[in-house]
């Protein structure tokens, strides 16, 4: 492999299957990365567990690959200790919207500044091939052999319908399009959300590449600041449009914080100081 | 009439008892405060039911010639405020308990011309004032007169504690005060009802606070800067102490939306290096279980707090148990060292909790408090703490290219670094990992020296284990055994008692056992085991690690603390077999 990326890493074993849409996620990352000028040890990537929570392994830069369904609470409790990082939390659509789907509510209603890629392929890869939160109605996997019965979790309309800041959706198939989403969801100032489609060739034979060409379209004269809108276009069943669908410009949690309102040093950088506590208590 | 003197007690139990939002606790508050700050030594227990409103709660003030601090069954005057108090407290009522009330509320409940009853309209006088709401402040006002309390102090805590609802409440609660003043004036000289206590002989100016407070004091001084966790009872009172003073000391407090969401995010404020804490209960810790193991691998420091309440399941919300020893020695899939603390005393629970901090940063693992409701409520005045002794120990190192974050050591401590401070990568792999943090399957090599690295920070936490207390002398034939909150039941029991062949071990750190706990245990001819649980969790974990069984043991679990009369006659009734 030429080395061509800062994020790059030397003498990697990628777990990853032939074909799989997590190799131009990352690809686009790392490009979205450099041209961000964003520094491998002011980035930290937080995952969960999955195959899309392997991401981190496979960049040059900190990470946290934590506990499955856990990448959230992790990632903004990163960014309010110090708010000079930059904290990606990148995961599967199992590991952020089924055993994570608390922390994903409330994290859109806190709003740290950090931004969350879900890798969603709609069928869960690394325990091959079971429903995920996001299968389809109908869909027959080992476990679910009549099918899925439950309708599919729609991360987009939750998110807009929390007033999230920020909420898009890419096409792992359309790297030129994800790049440019990954772009202004990191610049983007609180949580944004981006979903990220992605066929999973091993386990997913109903939601191919083919599937989701004859699927998506292009959000077009779509204005982001129109919530209701924005739920409507999100809320499409037969199409996936593509694009940001809702942006919502608040502050953050960190502003939020009272810790960060006058004194914006990072709260592990500051002393404790015992004379004052003396003073207050003694 | 001489019967209700109480001139020849050194130490006098008051018991408030009525629906909850009746305003007992204002009532506590107010005495135990004015009091000590008059010079007097208080100590206060409460319990109560797990509701906002009606019930029966009770709430004990001891105001002593000495230094107290722990519950008593004895009630010297009873102020019973519903008309379920008194068969609440029947137990504990005696021909010698002097009860303050209206005859309604207790004509139905006991013969009043068989007890010291000393009828009071409270309602009514109340009344005269302007609402019922005053009752409390004039039963506030007849029991600090009977302490001859300076009624300034009084009055400025009055003043204080009214400022916000404006000057004419505070004209009223003066009123209701001086009311409750007059009263016991009458009691005073007509029906003899003298008390005699004490004020402290100390100079210096003490501390009251309660084992919430005293834990939040203590994590402010660990340097404690991040804390997130889900209210549960009865451990929320070090959440909501932390956030009274987060302002003043830059303390990012978080109310997550689940303890899941809480440990994790402790985690991640620790990776990123704050000195991270989260309070919970039993139900809350067993939620926090896979983030406690995540912690183990990770080599993140966390304190845990966990204040405990009897099981299983919801169990008894507000009451108290010692019953999750076991629960946070073996929480958490796989093998990692932690550290499991237990303070005894309020003092125990500053100097603990403050020294929790330096041992989860130095051995980079988690560190559990363990303490329970009776402990959390429980109050007395205590001498300031010795800033001078305490250090906030930091060991974060600052890293360079090429840095790996679990690097082989000798000793298992890998030197840690934070995300943006240096030049190095810091990778946290809760996966099985190699020195840098990559995920591995590297069975036969890294996998087992990774797993030996871990352990190898147990043999160091073991070198510095706090040592088991020993009250009384060395030379003992009887050893009683104790570990946390029981400690001052245990020890004024042991005072009443007076013997001096029996001596107290007190465990403020209960995992890992002090090397030196089996030679304590066989030098006694007899050793007796108090705890606050049904299977005597702790004596098991005593057997695992020494081998020795204590075969005595003095158990409670009905979600009250020990009593100090309970533990003398227990203690007793052993001795004489």
């Amino acid at each position: 492999m030429s080395k061509k990326n800062i994020f790059d890493m030397d003498d990697i074993d990628i777990a990853w299957c032939p074909g799989c849409g997590d190799f131009q996620i990352l690809t686009t990352l790392k490009e979205a990365l450099v041209e961000l000028d964003i520094k491998p040890n002011n980035l930290v990537l937080v995952s969960g567990i999955g195959q899309a929570a392997k991401t981190p392994q496979y960049l040059n830069c900190n990470f946290f690959n934590g506990l499955h369904g856990r990448s959230l609470p992790v990632a903004w409790a990163i960014k309010a200790t110090n708010p000079e990082l930059v904290v990606i939390a990148e995961s599967g659509d199992g590991c952020s919207y089924g055993e994570g789907g608390n922390h994903f509510i409330h994290t859109v209603r806190r709003n740290p500044n950090i931004t969350n890629f879900v890798h969603n392929n709609m069928i869960y890869g690394l325990t091959k091939g079971q429903a995920s939160p996001t299968s389809r109605f109908g869909m027959k996997t080992g476990i679910q052999v009549d099918g899925v019965i439950l309708d599919p979790f729609n991360p987009l309309t939750i998110a807009i319908g929390l007033d999230a800041s920020f909420v898009a959706r890419t096409y792992a198939g359309d790297q030129k399009h994800m790049k440019e989403m990954m772009i202004k969801a990191i610049k983007h100032k609180g949580y944004a959300l981006l979903d990220i489609l992605q066929p999973c060739v091993s386990f997913n034979k109903l939601n191919t590449y083919q599937w989701f060409k004859e699927r998506i379209y292009y959000l077009e004269n779509h204005d982001p600041t129109n919530r209701l809108e924005a739920l409507k276009r999100a809320a499409e069943v037969e199409k996936f449009p593509l694009g940001i669908f809702y942006v919502n410009e608040k502050p953050t949690f960190e502003e939020n914080t009272e810790v960060y309102h006058t004194n914006k040093k990072p709260i592990y950088k500051r002393e404790r100081d015992l004379k004052k506590f003396s003073e207050k208590f003694l | 009439m001489n019967s209700f003197s109480l001139e020849d007690k050194e130490d006098i139990s008051i018991v408030l008892c009525g629906a909850a939002g009746q305003g007992i606790q204002t009532v506590e508050q107010f005495l135990t405060h004015v009091l000590q700050e008059d010079g007097y030594n208080v100590a206060a227990t409460k319990e109560y039911m797990s509701r906002v409103r009606g019930g029966t709660n009770s709430t004990e003030i001891r105001i002593s010639s000495k230094r107290v601090s722990a519950f008593v069954d004895r009630i010297d005057i009873f102020i019973p405020l519903n008309k379920t108090a008194i068969a609440r407290q029947r137990k504990r009522i005696t021909k010698d308990t002097i009860i303050i009330s209206e005859s309604e509320l207790i004509k139905d409940e006991i013969d009043i011309s068989k007890y010291k009853v000393i009828e009071i309209p409270w309602t009514e006088l109340a009344q005269e004032i302007g609402s019922k709401v005053y009752l409390n402040t004039i039963a506030a006002g007849l029991i600090a007169e009977l302490f001859q309390l300076d009624q300034e102090i009084g009055k400025k805590y009055l003043r204080n504690r009214f400022a916000s609802k404006g000057e004419e409440i505070i004209q009223k609660n003066f009123e209701a005060f001086n009311k409750g003043c007059e009263i016991a004036d009458t009691l005073i000289s007509e029906k003899g009802l003298k008390i005699a206590i004490k004020k402290s002989s100390k100079k210096d100016k003490e501390l009251l606070y309660n084992g919430a407070s005293a834990v939040g004091m203590g994590a402010i001084a660990g340097g404690c800067n991040f804390i997130c966790s889900y209210p549960m009872s009865p451990s929320t009172g070090v959440l909501v102490f932390l956030a009274k003073h987060a302002h003043d000391f830059d303390i990012l407090v978080e109310q997550a939306e689940d303890e899941i969401a809480a440990i994790n995010a402790g985690l991640g404020a620790a990776y990123a290096g704050a000195r991270a804490m989260v309070t919970t209960s039993g139900g809350g810790f067993a939620l926090m279980g896979e983030g406690l193991s995540l912690s183990g691998i990770i080599e993140t420091p966390i304190v845990i707090h966990v204040a405990q309440r009897p099981g299983p399941g919801t169990g008894l919300p507000t009451r108290t148990e010692q019953g999750d020893l076991e629960l946070v020695l073996y929480a958490g899939h796989g093998d990692f060292p932690r550290i499991i603390l237990a303070p005894g005393s309020l003092q125990d629970a500053f100097y603990i909790t403050q020294k929790a901090f330096n041992l989860a940063d130095k051995f980079q693992v988690p560190v559990i408090i363990l303490t329970d409701q009776y402990f959390m409520d429980l109050y007395y005045n205590i001498p300031p703490p010795d800033i001078s002794k305490i250090s906030i120990e930091k060991h974060i190192t600052k890293t360079e290219k090429g840095y790996k974050r679990y690097k082989y050591t000798e000793n298992g401590i890998s030197p840690r670094g934070i995300p943006g401070y240096g030049e190095g990568l810091v990778r946290a792999d809760s996966d099985e990992h190699t020195e840098d943090g990559f995920i591995t399957e590297d069975l036969d090599v890294t996998r087992v020296k990774m797993v030996e690295k871990r352990l190898k920070k147990f043999d160091e936490v073991k070198k510095n284990v706090i040592p088991p207390d020993l009250l009384g002398t060395d030379k003992y034939k009887t050893l009683i055994i104790g570990w946390g909150s029981t400690f001052t039941a245990i020890k004024e029991a042991l005072d009443i008692i007076a013997d001096k062949e029996i001596s107290f071990l007190h465990f403020k750190q209960v995992y890992p056992l002090h090397q030196k706990t089996k030679e304590f245990l066989e030098k006694a001819e007899k050793v007796i085991i108090i705890e606050n649980n049904v299977t005597s969790q702790f004596s098991k974990l005593i057997k695992l690690y020494t081998g020795f069984e204590i075969k005595n043991k003095i158990l409670k679990f009905n979600g009250m603390p020990f009593s100090v009369e309970e533990l003398v006659e227990k203690i007793k009734k052993i001795e004489e077999v």
